[in-house]
């Protein structure tokens, strides 16, 4: 589904990354975990679009995505939620999730400020299809809500209602369990394992061990930069590289 | 086209140019410490030529005692403007602070047109209006005084910044706000030094070209955006940079009044401003750094 | 949906019968300017308001509409009709071009930048005086005209104006509420995430930037045909400041806050006649204090003070 091999990323003189490489089945959960400082937002920002790395390539379903920018990623099924929940606050979490259907409908510039004929039932299929994903993400009671005034669990379950609505085939997740109480963390992992049981490919950061554990199928260890370990969450709990690298950073 | 008219060209953009330079770092310093560019910058150069015009006109002060007043008057306008207008913003985006520096700039400028209405004075020359001969180019005392009191203040400037307690307590929160906080420099302090500093700079900027230029309320506009071309030539930096953006703008600008049209010689500065934001905008000197998330 | 044409139709209303009012007296003519500023101030909000881009510019745009407008129709004869679209339509190709290499620019450069263009153009005006007239200005521009009618006096300009202005108010009122209104927000609050779900910001932002400045060329169109003489001096950064006033008082993001800014402060110096030197720092004062105070707007911070007034009152009723 997704190949990354030999990515090395070097900013103005410091290696932030050292030519990593993994792969990630169709329809798996991988989590990518670390200590601070280990590489992994960066990771995550490059295969997303949004860095350029210095070498190396990322292969989606056997097409080079290297260098393309995020705009031309999501129609190619990739599509990514952020560390600290980036939300269209002004504007309503229907429209939130509208916005996400931006690949999936086509009516230009001209034709929606013309209200031409065939804009009405796009329109309606748009906003029929974010309401499905919001009572997918269970806040469709706060459709009309200002997303700015979202609690930030509700902020969370917006952004990935909104990544969903793009229909991926891949889905990069950013510490989705940073700030969620231990309540809304078990939800969360519900959530994801459904994305995963509809056929789309997760993968996440996350410092939150247990749910990485719970949830994940492969885990790929980032330690300094460099590829540690990978594994089956089983085959990283007893590898002993990794707890020498977590232990070694407490 | 002559080789002595060239160097009379470049002569004269000399002295311009140091002004724009002593704007745009007056630019630098907020921008550096704030993230702000103070749209108002230009209007601080204005109240420095008026308002000494204004303490020799009806205190009857003397030229060396009404400058120091007017750098005073315009570095307490400067704190005023900083603690009214920029502090108690709420939601302090770029979009909002273009438009409250806006706002205050043209406020100023209305005051002062109310105050001392639209027509164009001159102050006397420092030391009077005999020219100097240099080669075979003449230049005035005006000229001399503009390069000698720039040096000294970009001089002093360079001392505050790098041998001074307040003055390394500013750059270490241009590098990075947050950890100067930490250590306990009171980051809101030095964002209103640097207000003090550029209104301070741009008064004294707007004191030493009037005798050449004249001076009236609109003034602040050019002067301020053709500081910013400067500052943005020399990447933001209130150091040499800017210098050198300046001397480079004083004396294109005066080659082109000189040897194009002196009606498009105002369009050069612009031109050059926007190439540079579009090619280079990290200024010419600058290295290219890596757009962060 | 409903409710948005409804308001649309009062509002399309009121303006039809405004002239009634004012029995076509001295303020029809003023009215006139209220239509062509609501346009400008349409098509500052657009790219402003919604896409959260700034210009200092726009007068720019508005000058070189009404100069093509100008020196085709009353240098070169041709039919001011013609004229009208090519006008709008080059000075969107003007703009479109610019727009990439400009609006890479964020914040406080773009505002740099835009500026800088809008004095370059300025510049212009006042300098190819074989074209423009130069500082002096370009009279003997023709009134517009459909077979025999000539949009000749102030109620018929009226009409003129203000059936451009609807249209350009229903279209934009149609935008924003549309999926490539939505992109615009979602790239305003939050561009990496727009861009991350698929929005192509860049190519967006060109073209709003395009649009608002053919919307800004046809309102100098219309305005060189009513006034029939154009000079410099009504297209300058004082009057970008302006436009910039009057979106930031009706409210950014609101297409009726256009109309309400654009007519407060197109018809507060016509009542306050003895105020006409103190405009700039009107307008510098109200810069800062709704940037301060109000950043919704009139049309947003007005029903929220009544409906705390309401509320104050209801409050000590039951107390």
């Amino acid at each position: 589904m997704l190949e990354v091999s030999g990515i090395t990323q070097i900013f103005g003189g410091v290696t932030a990354l050292k030519d990593v490489s993994f792969s990630i089945a169709k329809e798996s959960i991988t989590g990518v975990i670390g200590p601070n400082g280990a590489g992994k937002t960066t990771l995550f920002n490059i295969i997303s679009g949004i860095y350029t790395q210095t070498s190396g390539t990322v292969v989606l379903e056997g097409r080079n995505i290297s260098g393309l920018p995020p705009e031309r990623l999501a129609p190619l099924g990739m599509v990514r939620t952020f560390q600290n929940i980036e939300l269209f606050s002004s504007m309503t979490v229907l429209e939130n999730v509208m916005v996400g259907m931006h690949t999936k409908s086509s009516s230009g510039l001209l034709a929606c400020s013309l209200k031409m004929p065939w804009t009405f039932k796009e329109e309606a299929r748009i906003r029929d299809n974010a309401m499905r994903w919001l009572e997918f993400a269970e806040i469709s009671d706060l459709a009309g809500t200002v997303a700015g005034n979202l609690p930030f669990g509700k902020g969370r379950m917006l952004e990935i209602a909104r990544a969903l609505a793009a229909d991926p085939k891949i889905i990069l997740m950013d510490e989705p369990a940073a700030g969620l109480n231990s309540q809304e963390t078990l939800g969360l992992a519900d959530v994801i394992k459904k994305i995963r049981d509809m056929g789309i490919t997760v993968v996440l950061v996350e410092h939150d061990m247990e749910l990485v554990m719970d949830i994940c199928d492969r885990i790929v260890v980032l330690n300094l930069g460099s590829k540690l370990a990978e594994g089956t969450p089983r085959e990283i709990q007893e590898n002993g590289d990794v707890v020498a690298a977590y232990l070694g950073d407490e | 086209m002559q080789l002595d008219q060239i160097l009379q060209f470049a002569l004269s953009g000399l002295s311009t140019g140091a002004i724009y330079a002593l704007i745009g770092i007056g630019f630098s310093i907020i921008y550096n410490s704030t993230g702000i560019i103070n749209f108002a910058q230009g209007e601080f150069v204005m109240l420095g030529g008026m308002l000494t015009l204004f303490f020799i006109g009806l205190l009857q002060l003397p030229l060396w005692a009404a400058i120091p007043c007017a750098v005073l008057v315009c570095t307490l306008a400067g704190m005023l403007f900083e603690r009214l207008a920029i502090r108690p913003l709420r939601k302090p985006t770029p979009i909002n602070l273009v438009i409250i520096t806006i706002g205050g700039s043209i406020f100023i400028r209305g005051l002062s047109m109310l105050l001392w209405g639209k027509d164009t004075h001159s102050l006397p020359s420092f030391s009077g209006d005999e020219p100097i001969t240099i080669a075979n180019a003449t230049i005035l005392p005006q000229h001399l005084w503009i390069l000698g009191i720039t040096l000294v203040i970009i001089g002093a400037n360079k001392f505050f910044f790098y041998h001074t307690i307040s003055g390394k307590a500013m750059r270490a929160c241009s590098y990075n706000s947050r950890a100067a906080g930490l250590v306990g420099i009171d980051v809101r302090r030095m964002v209103l030094f640097s207000f003090v500093i550029s209104s301070a700079m741009g008064a004294m900027a707007g004191i030493i070209v009037a005798p050449l230029t004249m001076t009236s309320y609109d003034v602040g506009i050019m002067l301020g955006l053709k500081g910013f071309c400067a500052a943005i030539i020399g990447g933001m930096s209130s150091g040499i940079a800017t210098v050198i953006g300046g001397l480079i703008l004083g004396i294109l600008e005066s080659l082109g009044a000189g040897l194009i049209s002196s009606g498009y010689k105002d369009a050069i500065a612009f031109i050059i401003l926007l190439l540079i934001l579009f090619i280079r905008p990290q200024g010419l000197f600058g290295k290219a750094e890596s757009e962060r998330v | 949906m409903k409710k948005e044409l409804f308001k649309f139709l009062i509002f399309t209303v009121l303006i039809l019968v405004a002239p009634l009012a004012f029995k076509g007296g001295y303020l029809m003519n003023v009215l006139v300017f209220v239509g062509i500023n609501t346009m400008l101030a349409i098509a500052l909000n657009l790219l402003l308001g919604y896409c959260g881009q700034i210009s200092l510019g726009h007068a720019g745009f508005f000058g070189l509409g009404a100069y093509l407008s100008g020196i085709l129709t009353a240098t070169h004869g041709l039919n001011p009709w013609l004229v009208m679209p090519l006008a709008a339509g080059l000075v969107g190709l003007l703009a479109y071009l610019i727009g990439f290499p400009i609006l890479k620019l964020k914040g406080h450069y773009l505002a740099m930048a835009t500026l800088g263009m809008g004095i370059i153009i300025y510049i212009v005006f006042n300098e190819s005086v074989d074209y423009t007239g130069g500082p002096s200005g370009l009279s003997g521009i023709p009134a517009l005209s459909i077979g025999s009618t000539s949009f000749d006096s102030d109620v018929k300009s009226y009409y003129l104006v203000w059936a451009f202005t609807l249209g350009v108010c229903l279209f934009s009122l149609n935008l924003a509420n549309s999926r490539v209104g939505r992109a615009l927000r979602a790239i305003h609050d939050s561009e990496i995430a727009a861009r991350v779900v698929g929005v192509n910001a860049r190519e967006l932002k060109v073209r709003i930037f395009a649009l608002s400045a053919v919307i800004s060329a046809l309102a100098g169109c219309l305005y060189a045909h009513t006034m029939t003489f154009i000079s410099p001096a009504s297209f300058g950064f004082n009057f970008s400041v302006e436009l910039l006033t009057m979106v930031v008082i009706g409210g950014l993001g609101s297409i009726y806050g256009s109309f309400l800014g654009a007519a407060l402060l197109t018809l507060l110096p016509e009542f306050l006649r003895a105020a006409h030197d103190y405009d700039i720092i009107i307008y510098g004062g109200l810069l800062m204090v709704m940037v301060m105070f109000m950043p919704g707007g009139l049309v947003r911070s007005v029903p929220d003070a009544v409906r705390k007034l309401v509320r104050l009152k209801g409050g000590a009723g039951n107390a």
